[in-house]
């Protein structure tokens, strides 16, 4: 590799050619501020378009100062980080960014993990000089669903952008404007609702400030569980338990399931269930749909379209019925864990209590911001009475434990309550990329064979790389399977499926890079993507560590259908279990 | 003999459309339309004086024309051959009718390179462009030399981009040619976008076939077959005039495939810009052309490895590809023997503000400002004094007396704390606040700043505010140190050119007007009495014979006073409007 | 319309289309070329000043002698109509009169080529303001 060598702050250093300044500096322990630059390495996803100038670093014989996040290293350059013409432009920029931002740092709902508040700190800023008499830019606030855009608080780091653009390929957020009215929006400023915006809350997940945040449902929470007239029911999704201890100072990838249903069993709700169960019950219907549709394909049905997509995943279904919408006949119909969770919870359960669906209360904690939108969709509701009542971030989740004044750290662990709270390994792994569909192989495997799976762990279908496939043998029948991660990838497999050029059987799709487990609402990554990866051990761990690790071997799910839905696909499960999908076009773009 | 009118945009908004008719049927009621040709050049660079007719041999040159005056022409120049006195020009220090072009001031220390052509040939016939050597320097090219050969011209010729940067032409070719890819482009930047400046859109209107012969032979020596011109939609007669020069030089085969019987293809397409200023910027251009937001990446990477699209891509301006064939032709000797050691050739630069000769004038590097102004440019109006000039545009900087005698070109210019940039030249006289003047232009900046880096974004925002405040009586001694900081850091941060210089104004001002600014901030006074805020309208009694005409004219009642007595004037309401001023004439209302 | 083939082409169609622009080219340099102004005024056409202009454009031309020709008012030279004012390069303006075609051959032969002087010179009276 060709290498070269320069001098950063009077060290020596040799470095592969095009290293930046930036990485340079990093590895000899030199710590450069950043703001708008973000690089998550291991999902490929590099931020950098030098606008917040607070990286600025001296390069000696260059005429003005260089951004170290985007200047390469040359063979004898000589770099000084800290001098005090830097220092100066440093906070001069910063007091800058600072003149045209919000000062309600106490309500923000970043404050405490904002970026920019780091910054401000870090470089000792006291005052904004001139600030009686600067103009703030201003904007409309915009209220969705899932997300609220305060972009008053943009700072321009087009973090936001790179995700929805260049990973997502979804397209609802880009520059709009010009000087110092310039923002991120979406086009024509319309609000995100009405924008091909999927929810997928990976612009949440990297805005270094309040810019954009989730819709806060804690407060409902509260009044929910204040209500005595409430059964309130919570149910948390695989990846929240490999995240929620990182906002407790706990190592990333730190397992904290038992924690997390004391804390809950805390702060007062009165059923602690798993939406692992749900994703156990999931894999029974869209396992049971996948051999349906190839039993049928195999015997010459023209009617039957392969491959089958899985639907778990909220943003992904909204992307879909956006972007292509000319095959909405091709994605599994089954619901997803958390409104199968919901509509089992308002029946089966509800019934089992002797109470009124209205009577209950679900409330999910989820690590997405789409299931807000997801749960709030007309057709998961019975009478206006939606099936999942609250859906909150693990983020929001923290908030709440952190109020109740819990301790949670030292919490001894406890168990979810049953039935609805039983789940096996398969339902475990929902939380990371590939799981969905290795949970479904395992189920799909034995049904159909008859045989006992001779290994249970699928590492063929584990990892980050945005596409992947695999070919797993079905005691000789080849099943063909591909899996993406990111709308992006997803869009490409996607393509190649309506092209005809992929001979897939089934495919697992994930919006959020890495899965769930790098869904929105998670706690914020801050652009280490090491974290990811940490969380994605954690959920095979717990896997491994699980006595059932086969959907179909849950007793409780057993019990489920002999006292309730019947079997798989029947009349019942179809009418609660199952959805349809709806053409989203274009929306009205002029308002 | 031979009619020229002026077919620029400012001589066609004065009507010279309706000039050309008149002649023509003048011509024709005298029975001499198949001898007199009348012919729509491109511009002649005089706008102040426009229309302009130009009487070909005897290059006499007519100015104001009005298309009532065809008649005379026709009939006592055309037919009698006396010169209509009253149209000549004028010589403003001597008072004297000057006749022949040459003889004029304004022409006399020019040196036409660039606008070699414009005023001179009809810019919609090949075939005149074909007349004077046209499309030779591409055939020579082809012809007889490898690209190599012909980088190595333009190397030697020493010509730098005239679009502001002045980066070495034949270095930046040389670049583009070795860099190897399946598609290469030439971008030709015709987003002229300083206020003011418009050599770029007379050369287009004027000279097109130069540009299209330019961007053929840059395509030659770097190895691309496509050319693209980017320019910007306000540009509507440049964008017809090319369009056209486009066509005829297909269908002579000049452009498109196996050009003059060699294995050298080239076309050339058109994109239009929405007129920001920011898209001047090579690479923020070829994002817009791209299709996206208009804004400036980094380089490296350059876009002579990585431009449009990605591929290889060499980006010139108008002016700088008008110069090219003339210097294949001519040699590179020729060229690099006008101008200075660094700064080779000549520069055109559009003449504005308080100064005689308004236009667009074409002179060798090395001259002086005081040349360019008073001898060219017929010094300052209304014979006021000169206060400053503002080179580069809205990010130029404000040079004053102490520099009338450096020679023009690159690097003084940058030296002085101004620069180049693509030749716009604004005069001030001793009634332009310079305080005010850095508002000015900040508020340009403000406006087209992309958005993109915080220094400019902000930065420019609140030098602009704090140049508002000291406007308006308000400012602090903290305010200037503060204006100087942070002028500095955006200079020293921002991402793109227009970041960089953006602060010029205001440090130049700083620099060699500081006094106007302690002005302002000590004694709330703006000395060159432009400032409104710091104005005071005040009634002398002595003078003041109570007429009442201020009263009643004054259009918010701030005067008041019995008659035949003093008036007074409540400076709390008045909005110094002047209308009281006007009316008085006792010269009794002074401002102070 | 044919395209143009080759080099050799392209400058077989300058020398062809230059002759156009020529009076204009001419203009720019009519300092070093030879300056004819025929006056033609309604008594120098009575007197046959058409005529004699054609002939010294067509001749000049053939004789390859760069001037430029045109025409003028009235001199006030009413009686030695035509009249023509011929300006050397670097040289007083000089006025000929009764100038008819062989006057024109001589005047082209003798004076524009050698310089010398030919009969019929009307001296000077009066300063044009083109030479102010």
């Amino acid at each position: 590799m060709e290498t070269v060598k320069l001098t950063i702050d009077n060290r020596e250093i040799e470095v592969p050619k095009g290293t930046t300044i930036y990485k340079a500096a990093k590895s000899l322990g030199i710590d450069i501020p950043v703001l708008c630059y973000m690089d998550l390495h291991d999902l490929k996803v590099e931020n950098k378009p030098a606008g917040c100038r607070i990286c600025v670093v001296e390069v000696e014989g260059r005429r003005n100062l260089a951004p170290s996040c985007s200047t390469d290293c040359m063979n004898g350059m000589v770099v000084k980080t800290h001098t005090t013409r830097v220092i100066n432009a440093r906070r001069t920029v910063m007091e800058l960014i600072l003149s045209d931002h919000p000062k309600d740092c106490l309500t923000c709902p970043k404050s405490g993990h904002c970026e920019l508040q780091d910054i401000a700190v870090r470089l000792g800023i006291r005052e904004i000089p001139g600030q009686e008499f600067a103009e703030m830019s201003t904007y409309k606030k915009d209220f969705s669903p899932s997300i609220i855009r305060d972009v008053d608080k943009c700072i321009m780091c087009r973090r936001c952008e790179t995700m929805c653009n260049d990973i997502q390929t979804v397209g609802a957020l880009s520059a709009v404007n010009r000087g110092f009215m310039s923002v991120v929006a979406p086009a024509f400023e319309q609000d995100l609702e009405k924008s091909p915006c999927t929810f997928c809350g990976q612009c949440v997940a990297v805005c270094p400030t309040g810019a954009l945040t989730e819709v806060d449902h804690t407060a409902k929470v509260i009044r929910a569980l204040s209500d005595p007239t409430k059964t309130v029911l919570v149910q948390t999704a695989p990846a929240v338990r490999a995240a929620l201890g990182e906002e407790f100072g706990l190592k990333p990838g730190t397992s904290v399931t038992g924690k997390m249903a004391a804390a809950l069993r805390k702060i007062g709700f009165d059923f602690v269930f798993d939406t692992d169960f749900a994703a156990d019950l999931t894999i029974m219907e869209e396992g049971t749909e996948l051999l349906d549709r190839l039993t049928r394909h195999l015997n010459g049905d023209k009617s039957v379209r392969l491959p089958i997509l899985t639907s778990c995943c909220p943003a992904w279904v909204n992307f879909f019925e956006t972007n292509y919408n000319d095959m909405l006949d091709v994605p599994s119909s089954a619901k997803s864990p958390q409104q199968m969770f919901g509509a089992i919870a308002k029946s089966y359960f509800a019934e089992k209590l002797g109470k009124k669906r209205d009577e209950l209360v679900v409330v999910s904690v989820m690590p997405c911001l789409a299931k807000k939108y997801e749960c709030q969709r007309d057709e998961f509701k019975h009478d206006n009475n939606p099936d999942v009542d609250y859906s909150i971030s693990t983020r929001e989740l923290a908030h709440l434990i952190k109020s109740f004044n819990i301790n949670f750290v030292d919490l001894a662990d406890e168990d979810f309550d049953r039935p609805l709270g039983e789940s096996t390994g398969a339902g475990v792994i929902f939380g990371a990329t590939g799981g969905v569909i290795e949970a479904a192989v395992r189920t799909a495997y034995e049904v159909q064979t008859g045989k006992p799976l001779p290994k249970v762990d699928f590492t063929e279908l584990r990892g980050m790389d945005g596409i992947r496939s695999a070919t797993i043998d079905f005691n000789g029948l080849p099943i063909n399977i591909g899996i993406a991660h990111g709308l992006g990838n997803a869009r490409k497999l996607l393509d190649d499926v309506r092209a005809g050029k992929a001979n897939y059987h089934a495919i697992e799709i994930m919006a959020c890079p890495g899965g769930c487990i790098g869904g929105g609402g998670q706690p914020l990554h801050h652009g280490d993507s090491s974290i990811i990866k940490a969380r994605m051990a954690a959920i095979y761990r717990e896997d491994a560590g699980k006595t059932i690790r086969k959907s179909h071997e849950n007793p409780y799910i057993k019990q489920l259908y002999e006292e309730f839905l019947g079997k798989p696909m029947s009349e019942k499960a179809h009418h609660l279990l199952h959805t349809h999908y709806f053409k989203k076009g274009n929306k009205d773009i002029f308002i | 003999m031979h009619l020229l009118v002026c077919g620029g945009t400012g001589c066609r908004a004065s009507s010279s459309d309706a000039i050309v008719e008149s002649l023509k049927s003048e011509l024709a009621a005298n029975g001499l339309e198949n001898d007199v040709q009348v012919i729509m050049t491109g511009c002649f660079g005089f706008c102040e004086k426009g229309p302009i007719v130009k009487v070909l041999p005897d290059n006499t040159f007519y100015t104001q024309v009005k298309p009532e005056d065809a008649a005379e022409i026709v009939r006592e120049h055309v037919v009698k051959g006396r010169k209509v006195a009253r149209l000549l020009y004028t010589d403003p220090a001597k008072n004297e009718h000057v006749s022949d072009s040459k003889h004029m001031g304004f022409y006399r220390k020019q040196i036409r390179i660039a606008l070699r052509n414009c005023g001179f040939i009809n810019p919609e016939n090949i075939d005149e462009y074909i007349a004077r050597d046209g499309y030779q320097a591409i055939g020579k090219a082809i012809t007889e030399m490898d690209p190599q050969q012909t980088i190595d011209i333009i190397k030697k010729s020493g010509l730098r981009g005239r679009g502001g940067g002045g980066f070495p032409t034949g270095l930046k070719w040389e670049i583009a040619s070795k860099n190897k890819a399946d598609q290469k482009y030439v971008v030709c930047n015709a987003d002229e976008g300083d206020p003011g400046a418009f050599m770029d859109r007379s050369i287009l209107e004027g000279d097109p076939h130069s540009v299209i012969e330019a961007m053929s032979i840059c395509g030659y020596c770097i190895g691309a077959s496509k050319g693209l011109v980017y320019i910007r939609a306000e540009y509507p007669l440049a964008i017809k005039r090319l369009k056209v020069a486009i066509d005829q030089a297909r269908e002579y085969g000049l452009l498109g495939n196996n050009i003059l019987g060699s294995n050298f293809s080239f076309d050339i397409e058109l994109r239009y810009g929405a007129g920001a200023f920011v898209c001047g910027e090579e690479t923020a251009l070829i994002h817009s052309m791209e299709g996206l937001r208009g804004e400036p990446t980094v380089k490296p990477p350059f876009p002579a490895e990585s431009g449009y699209l990605g591929k290889p891509t060499n980006v010139n301006n108008v002016e700088t590809f008008a110069n090219v064939p003339v210097i294949i032709l001519k040699g590179a000797d020729w060229y690099s023997s006008i101008g200075t050691e660094k700064s080779k050739g000549t520069k055109v630069f559009a003449l504005a503000g308080k100064i005689n000769n308004v236009g667009l004038i074409e002179v060798p590097m090395g001259i002086t400002l005081r040349e360019v102004i008073f001898e060219i440019g017929g010094g300052i109006k209304n014979g006021k004094k000169f206060k400053a000039v503002q080179t580069g545009g809205p990010s130029g900087g404000c040079l004053t007396e102490k520099h009338l005698d450096t020679p023009i070109d690159f690097d003084n210019l940058i030296a002085a704390g101004s620069m180049m940039g693509s030749g716009g030249m604004i005069v001030m006289d001793e009634d332009d606040c310079m305080v005010a003047v850095a508002k000015f232009y900040l508020d340009f900046t403000v406006e087209e700043s992309c958005g993109k880096c915080s220094p400019c974004r902000i930065g420019n925002k609140r030098l602009y505010e704090t140049l508002e405040k000291i406007t308006k009586g308000e400012g602090t001694m903290e305010d200037l140190d503060r204006l100087r900081n942070l002028s500095q850091v955006i200079k020293d941060t921002a991402l793109c050119g227009l970041g960089q210089t953006s602060p010029n104004p205001v440090l130049s001002t700083l620099d060699n007007f500081y006094h106007e600014y302690l002005a302002h901030v000590n004694d709330r006074k703006c000395p060159a009495g432009q400032c409104k805020s710091l104005m005071q309208y005040v009634i002398d009694p002595e003078a003041c014979v109570g007429c009442t005409a201020c009263a009643r004219n004054c259009p918010v009642n701030a005067i008041s006073g019995e008659r035949k007595k003093p008036h007074e004037i409540d400076t709390a309401i008045c909005i110094k409007c002047g209308a009281c001023i006007e009316k008085c004439k006792f010269n009794a209302i002074s401002i102070q | 319309m044919t395209k143009v083939k080759s080099l050799a082409d392209l400058k077989k169609m300058k020398e062809t289309l230059q002759t156009k622009i020529d009076i204009r080219e001419k203009g720019d340099a009519s300092e070093s070329l030879v300056q004819i102004k025929v006056a033609m005024a309604t008594c120098g056409i009575a007197s046959g000043a058409k005529a004699v202009m054609e002939f010294l454009m067509e001749e000049l031309d053939k004789r390859g002698i760069q001037a430029v020709v045109t025409q003028t008012g009235c001199m006030g030279y009413c009686y030695a109509e035509p009249t023509i004012e011929v300006k050397l390069p670097g040289k007083e303006p000089v006025i000929f009169g009764y100038v008819d075609n062989k006057k024109a051959d001589d005047i082209i032969e003798k004076y524009i080529k050698n310089g010398e002087l030919v009969d019929g010179i009307i001296p000077t009276n009066f300063e044009s303001i083109d030479n102010k």
